[in-house]
């Protein structure tokens, strides 16, 4: 289940324009080297190395050692919180829970 | 196999079961704290609600009345959303229920809204396909609730 944490933590990382360039990137070519990452943008190696962890942590990308490289693709349920109907409709229903609360005190 | 989830709100409420029970069933006091609708509290009655479109979804909740036990127990239908695999907002076939018990300090009051299948189509989480334009869009909302 995906809590409203976990809603916000992938909807925080990919707030960030520059991360979701890097996201976006890694998610059309497949798999990505971070080198050629590094490469094919203007953002510095330790920034895009910041944005690939914070990827990863929010379970975003997921990452395969290959020697000296490091490959990244996007983790395939990564999305998940952000799509899942569940954590939408928990907040949802409890802000609506709260409004029938309010309507009830009104209408004492 | 289809995995189901279902949320849970639940709170004892100063007020009686018939108090609270008038707010669950009439159309208009629904209006106010849940969404325009043509309810009627009356087991297979057909009925909407209507909220803000997204994506390929009108914004259309079909419902049913399931159950309706007054000041005791009301359960309806709740289907909506959209069958596109890259929708934001999936195809849902659940169940709204909501129970009254008589406790201390008023009336128990529990929604459990039932049936949500856990997404599994993996073309949904295509971050390229056409409907990550729309994720994107929901990213700024989800951030503004959280």
């Amino acid at each position: 289940m995906a809590s409203a944490a976990q809603v916000t933590v992938v909807a925080k990382t990919l707030a960030d324009p520059t991360r979701r360039a890097v996201f976006e990137r890694i998610a059309r070519e497949g798999e990505v080297a971070a080198t050629s990452l590094v490469r094919g943008s203007k953002v510095s190696q330790p920034a895009v190395s910041q944005h690939l962890r914070a990827l990863r942590e929010a379970g975003l990308v997921t990452e395969r050692r290959d020697g000296r490289h490091i490959h990244y693709r996007v983790a395939p349920k990564g999305l998940a919180p952000l799509i899942d109907w569940l954590g939408h409709h928990q907040t949802f229903w409890r802000e609506r829970f709260e409004n029938l609360e309010k309507l009830l005190k009104e209408t004492e | 196999m289809r995995e189901t989830r279902a949320i849970t709100v639940e709170k004892v409420l100063p007020y009686t079961a018939e108090k609270i029970w008038h707010t669950l069933t009439s159309s208009e006091l629904i209006a106010k704290w849940l969404m325009p609708n043509d309810f009627v509290a009356a087991v297979g009655h057909r009925f909407n609600f209507r909220t803000r479109p997204m994506g390929d979804w009108d914004g259309v909740v079909h419902c049913e009345v399931l159950a309706c036990e007054p000041s005791r127990l009301l359960r309806y239908s709740w289907k909506g959303g959209s069958d596109s695999s890259t929708s934001p907002a999936p195809r849902l076939d659940t169940s709204v229920t909501w129970t009254l018990t008589p406790a201390a300090g008023g009336t128990h009051l529990k929604m459990v809204h039932d049936g949500f299948v856990l997404p599994e189509n993996q073309s949904a989480y295509d971050a390229m396909s056409p409907g990550w334009g729309r994720v994107a869009d929901r990213i700024g909302d989800l951030t503004a609730q959280g």
